[in-house]
């Protein structure tokens, strides 16, 4: 399908309608005097080190090509020298603003594949951390998104040093509990390294209480601001039809009007029990991405409490926690594991046996973050170099986990 | 040369010199307060290590700036690359001219000094796009492309803006409209009508004009990197920030004579009320600054074109009206 779009101010809309990631430029216009602009990887808007080739008209854009692999580090070939034990550490590097989740995914899938309980109040506590973690990544989300809509000299860095405040608040709680800030080493297979402090209840109830009185504080600052909303509102429109077929899950997926959401469809760690309410937006624009991330916050406050308040009592591990790598051998099966992370489905395919049974055979980790980035080339065009800014903060994309 | 001329030209120089430094030590000052300014609005602190409460932060910035590698890039093209950041300083500068900062303190009392600010301030585009076409950086580029769309948009409002002063008080010279305030009342205070949404009318196309926040569009960092100054470094960049500030507050000066009297006030000599008001003019456009996000380019022709441009014709109109129909508003 080569066709011949013409890009004026009225016909936006139509490129946007029907758009062709495989547009070849020659077929585009050939009168239209079109400029290549290498967006990234040395951009300060794109996330990390992402790089973007835009086809510019003028600033509209009539296609955009999306390239990764620039903070490539063979996570993957790693995890299958190493033994089962020693790889939590190496993937709380993989998405490094929610590394709690990619910790639990990690040792689930190894779990399951070894055949390890995990007791009640591991699991329980595995959720706690993953609510914390999801409020602390919605709102580097929410911050980082304000900068890209304004500037690092101007309103957009006053709501990002804002949610950085209260987002210090959570690693707070985390340092408390495993004594590291960011890359935690917490979760193991069959349970956790460290249990929870003494008082670390009320900690959590006052830092989220400082937090849930904030949050209109952000909503006047961000998406209740009218230039905020000019600038988001049918910006980047995914279609759910197409998210799906994209593979895109999470928020991004919610804000498209699908109801998907792995803790309430498919229930792991103690959400048989803490059931979420999910956070479900129509529109699929930047707008409905960003107050689908808005409203989990608060939702995830909620679940918060609830897990802190009703934390069941009882051992962290089971009968015997797994330390040595002598101790996780398998004997081969392959198992898969996907878990709701603050950005989406976080999933883990490890094949076991093989040469050495203390590791895997295979590890294969299917990031949210690539496929959400695998929408650019469908709604990208039509928008300018503006939209493509606010675009790509509202898919939210680490780089750490796309490249892995 | 006749002695009124000469005159008129030892004035000049004697003054012009005086409100250069004055503005460019204020843009000192201004600098350290909208740090500290935005520090708090952040919930932090700001400079602190230099000198007492980091007073000496401009002049640690300056001194930093200096010393970098001025670098430029091999294809620019090395006359306009070089030629526009002191283009767009001495344009910025030069519309404080005619502001008249007491009723003596005022370079070149101009009998169209209204015309003057608006021409010496549309030029300030020209610096601009040689920046942003000279670099030869696409993101330059796409900022200059910005800044003349922008420029020359923002251009109409701003005019209409001034016209109403200039109809209320029935002088293009900016000391004239001050007297005129000064002997009647302020225009942002009376009449209500076309005074104050043409103060804020001005204020409006003055953020634009100068590149602030919410119409920094020309050099919107998260999205063209530094626009315009993508490839300047060191002395030439420092004056083109130099230049924004310069135009950010002699824009605020020429908003304080045109709207609120000038130097025109009670207690206290006239060079403490002009300053006070341009400041507090000034600090305005950092409180909006660090408060919203930035407009998109077509947004901004959007606001121009079909609110703003029709809001100034009627503004004018509007004061027209009141000089001829309203008792007591004639001249």
């Amino acid at each position: 399908m080569n066709q011949v779009i013409t890009v004026t101010a009225t016909r936006q809309s139509a490129v946007r309608g029907s758009v062709d990631p495989h547009l070849s430029i020659r077929h585009y216009d050939p009168d239209a005097d079109l400029m290549l602009l290498h967006f990234g990887p040395q951009h300060p808007s794109t996330h990390g080190v992402f790089r973007m080739d835009l086809h510019l008209d003028g600033e509209i854009i009539v296609k955009a090509t999306p390239y990764v692999g620039y903070l490539h580090r063979a996570v993957e070939k790693l995890c299958e020298k190493l033994s089962f034990v020693q790889q939590t550490p190496i993937v709380d590097k993989n998405d490094y603003v929610a590394p709690m989740t990619n910790e639990q995914a990690l040792n689930m899938a190894f779990e399951k594949l070894l055949g390890v309980e995990v007791p009640r109040r591991a699991r329980w506590m595995r959720t706690l951390f993953a609510e914390l973690q999801r409020i602390a990544s919605h709102l580097l989300a929410l911050g980082t998104f304000c900068i890209d809509l304004g500037g690092a000299l101007g309103g957009g860095s006053t709501a990002f040093i804002h949610t950085f405040r209260e987002r210090e608040l959570i690693l707070d709680l985390f340092e408390e509990v495993t004594g590291a800030r960011f890359h935690y080493n917490t979760h193991t297979i069959g349970g956790q390294r460290h249990d929870l402090p003494a008082g670390f209840a009320a900690k959590v109830n006052a830092a989220l209480d400082i937090i849930e009185a904030r949050i209109p504080e952000y909503e006047a600052m961000s998406l209740g601001n009218a230039i905020f909303q000019a600038r988001t509102k049918g910006v980047g429109v995914l279609d759910g039809q197409l998210a799906l077929e994209l593979g895109i899950t999470g928020p991004i997926l919610r804000a498209c009007g699908i109801d998907h959401d792995l803790r309430r469809d498919a229930p792991y760690s103690a959400y048989d029990e803490l059931v979420p309410k999910v956070i479900v937006r129509q529109g699929g624009d930047t707008y409905a991405r960003m107050r689908v991330r808005f409203d989990e916050t608060a939702e995830s406050i909620a679940l918060c409490r609830k897990a802190i308040d009703g934390m069941p009592e009882g051992p962290i591990n089971g009968y015997k926690p797994i330390r040595q790598p002598t101790m996780a051998k398998s004997a081969g099966g392959q198992v898969y594991v996907g878990i709701e992370t603050p950005r989406g489905e976080l999933g883990t395919f490890v094949i076991g046996g093989g040469d050495t049974p203390t590791s895997p055979y295979r590890l294969k980790i299917r990031p949210p973050s690539l496929h959400a980035l695998s929408a650019i080339p469908y709604i990208m065009p039509g928008a300018t170099v503006s939209d493509a800014v606010a675009i790509l903060g509202s898919l939210d994309p680490i780089m750490g986990e796309v490249d892995r | 040369m006749n002695p009124a001329t000469q005159s008129a030209l030892i004035h000049g120089a004697v003054y012009g010199t005086i409100v250069c430094l004055a503005v460019l030590t204020s843009i000192a000052m201004g600098i350290w307060f909208e740090r500290k300014f935005a520090g708090r609005m952040q919930s932090r602190i700001g400079p602190t290590y230099t000198g007492p409460v980091g007073l000496l932060q401009p002049v640690a910035d300056v001194v930093k700036l200096l010393q970098k590698e001025d670098i430029i890039p091999r294809d620019a093209d090395h006359a306009l690359f070089n030629l526009a950041p002191p283009l767009a300083a001495i344009f910025s500068l030069a519309a404080a001219a005619v502001v008249p900062f007491s009723a003596k303190v005022i370079s070149a009392d101009l009998d169209v000094g209204v015309v003057y600010i608006l021409g010496v301030g549309g030029l300030m585009v020209v610096p601009t796009f040689m920046a942003g076409w000279s670099s030869n950086n696409k993101f330059a580029l796409l900022g200059g492309m910005r800044a003349i769309a922008q420029s020359v948009s923002y251009g109409v409002p701003l005019v209409l803006a001034t016209m109403v002063p200039v109809v209320l008080a029935g002088s293009l010279s900016v000391s004239g409209i001050v007297d005129w305030q000064a002997t009647h009342h302020w225009f942002a205070v009376w009449p209500i009508l076309p005074g104050l949404p043409a103060f804020l009318l001005f204020y409006l196309a003055m953020l634009a004009e100068s590149n602030r926040i919410p119409f920094d569009i020309p050099e919107a960092e998260s999205e063209l990197v530094a626009g315009i100054t993508t490839e300047y470094t060191g002395a030439k960049f420092t004056l083109f920030y130099m230049a924004e500030y310069v135009h950010t507050m002699v824009g605020s000066a020429v908003a304080a004579a045109l709207f609120f009297g000038g130097w025109d006030g009670p207690f206290a000599p006239g060079l403490h009320w002009m300053v006070l008001k341009t400041l507090l003019i000034f600090v305005s456009v950092y409180w909006v600054r660090w408060s919203l996000v930035r407009f998109r380019s077509d947004q901004l022709m959007d606001l121009c074109w079909k609110r703003l441009t029709p809001l100034g014709l009627g503004l004018v109109f509007l004061a027209a009206a009141f000089v001829q129909y309203w008792p007591g508003g004639a001249r």
